[in-house]
């Protein structure tokens, strides 16, 4: 390694990328981190003297029922993405390699496409006089059209068709990695099916479980306009009073709280995930 | 096991999946207004949107943004990874964590970071900004496709071109760049998509001198359902395909 003189062309990348991250990532998390113990402003938005008001504010049992429907909706999401997730990835790894690419790259598509074309697509099918609804009178099935738009069920729904990706991806990089031989070996001592399901196939792919987790739990507290497309005023999520306090309240101090809990509660799901990994081993076996 | 049922299995996801991308399409031709019944084919809402000055006008933002955030971010991604790979330097484990920072926390936390960033320094929220945070989280994805180019690479190439005489800057022009040539199309397509879909960062950093069509929509689809979305929809959806059918194509056949 050389010295600045020797290799400008070094120094110069290395400038450009730390110049980049730091007036970009650190600087601005460290405004949030500050923000949220200052005073609220109506002129100059924070101001101070410093205090804790709006840690204290997320305890407002107003708010703490909002952020505790928006846990519950997200948990809800992250469940139902896992149950079909799992199964799901499960079998696209036993489909023949050669297929399996085509799968895979069906399954990233919705990955590149629009999110919210997508979620007014489900509106689409949701709505009073929608698709859904006229093809489940015209089978008889129902007498009036359901409400199902503007509920909780929707925003969950929603939550799922866009974050369904996120838990098959991991899951299916894990059970890619299952080496058939563990499981024959766990046979071969005399294990039942769900024995080696509980001991052996579980165990091993709980990192991928973790990472799909941590990749649909977090989303799903933010994505604002998913409630706002198909939920209506009442099945807010954080990332709904985030950003009410931001761009119509004129909290900051509030929102930049609420804001670091949604981080740490991101830093907690990544202690977990890296914990999961060492206990198996890291070269992944 | 039974082997139709994971088959069966994983048709009806896919489907699940895909219904609703169906119908957007499906009823983009329809003549009707209403969202749910046929009024047979016609291309009226497409000419609606293309008489739309204001649409328009955001499809052209939309269009220049992503450019630009997808080609500045793959320069400094691409040079980024060359600096995880290449350099030993201090704090490279920070580097590396900050960018994993970016790609995993929620985009919302980004985004209000950004938004207190900009108007302490005093930034006038617009195309600037804009470009400034799409380029922030279209980064860690660069780099990442870089890097995976690069660690399947034959490390003796640079020192072959070291001994004979290259200097870092030449080596990087004529032996990394063709190397990485494929991730860096990759990387600038990924880049380019991610930015032309992006609502949640540009709904905070976006100003009224620029409006971009992710906004647009989102505006348009708060209330009620407007036929012209689905038209718009469909277009985005065969734009991004070809991106990503492109950058698929890229990658696979670099492999070769």
């Amino acid at each position: 390694m050389g010295s600045v003189r020797q290799q400008p062309f070094r120094a110069a990348v290395l400038v450009l990328v730390w110049g980049w991250l730091l007036f970009l990532v650190f600087t601005p998390n460290l405004l949030v981190v500050g923000a949220s113990v200052m005073t609220r402003d109506p002129g100059s938005f924070i101001s101070l003297p410093l205090n804790l008001d709006a840690y204290r504010q997320l305890l407002n049992p107003l708010y703490l029922d909002v952020f505790l429907h928006s846990l519950y909706m997200a948990a809800m999401t992250t469940l139902i993405c896992l149950l079909i997730g799992y199964p799901f990835a499960w079998a696209l790894s036993k489909v023949p390699k050669q297929r399996q690419v085509l799968l895979i790259f069906l399954l990233i598509v919705p990955f590149w496409t629009n999110s919210l074309v997508r979620t007014y697509a489900l509106k689409l099918l949701l709505a009073t006089n929608g698709l859904l609804n006229n093809a489940l009178m015209s089978l008889g099935l129902i007498e009036e059209p359901l409400k199902m738009l503007y509920t909780e069920g929707a925003v969950i729904v929603g939550l799922v068709y866009l974050l369904l990706p996120f838990m098959i991806l991991p899951l299916y990089a894990v059970f890619d990695d299952l080496r058939e031989d563990y499981l024959r070996a766990s046979h071969d001592l005399g294990a039942g099916r769900l024995s080696t399901f509980i001991h052996v196939i579980v165990p091993l792919t709980l990192p991928g479980v973790l990472a799909g987790v941590m990749l649909v739990l977090l989303p799903a507290m933010g994505l604002f306009f998913v409630p706002d497309i198909l939920g209506g005023s009442r099945n807010l999520l954080v990332g709904n009073v985030i950003k009410n306090q931001f761009l119509d309240t004129r909290n900051w101090p509030f929102g930049a709280a609420a804001s670091i809990v949604l981080t740490l509660a991101m830093a907690f799901l990544m202690f977990a995930h890296r914990l999961s990994k060492r206990r198996i081993g890291e070269d992944g076996v | 096991m039974n082997r139709w049922l994971p088959r069966t299995y994983l048709t009806l996801v896919y489907l699940l999946l895909y219904v609703p991308i169906v119908v957007l399409v499906v009823f983009s031709f329809n003549e009707s207004r209403t969202g749910y019944e046929w009024g047979g084919l016609s291309l009226r809402w497409y000419e609606a949107l293309f008489n739309n000055r204001a649409m328009v006008q955001a499809m052209w933002n939309s269009l220049w943004l992503a450019l630009s955030a997808a080609t500045v971010s793959t320069l400094i991604g691409a040079l980024t990874a060359l600096a995880l790979h290449r350099y030993r330097f201090r704090g490279k484990k920070v580097l590396n964590g900050m960018l994993f920072i970016v790609m995993m926390s929620p985009e919302i936390v980004l985004a209000i970071s950004l938004l207190a960033l900009f108007l302490l320094v005093g930034l006038q929220l617009g195309y600037v900004s804009l470009l400034l945070a799409h380029v922030t989280f279209c980064l860690p994805f660069v780099v990442i496709t870089v890097m995976a180019r690069l660690s399947g690479f034959d490390e003796r190439l640079p020192e072959a071109a070291r001994d004979l005489g290259a200097t870092d800057f030449t080596m990087t022009r004529t032996v990394l760049i063709p190397v990485i040539m494929p991730a860096l199309l990759a990387g600038w397509l990924l880049g380019f998509t991610l930015s032309l879909d992006d609502v949640v960062v540009s709904t905070f950093v976006s100003g009224p001198s620029y409006e971009i069509l992710p906004l647009r929509i989102y505006s348009m689809v708060r209330v009620g359902l407007k036929p012209e979305v689905n038209a718009l929809g469909t277009l985005l959806l065969v734009f991004s395909l070809v991106m990503l059918i492109l950058s698929q194509w890229i990658l696979l056949r670099s492999k070769r």
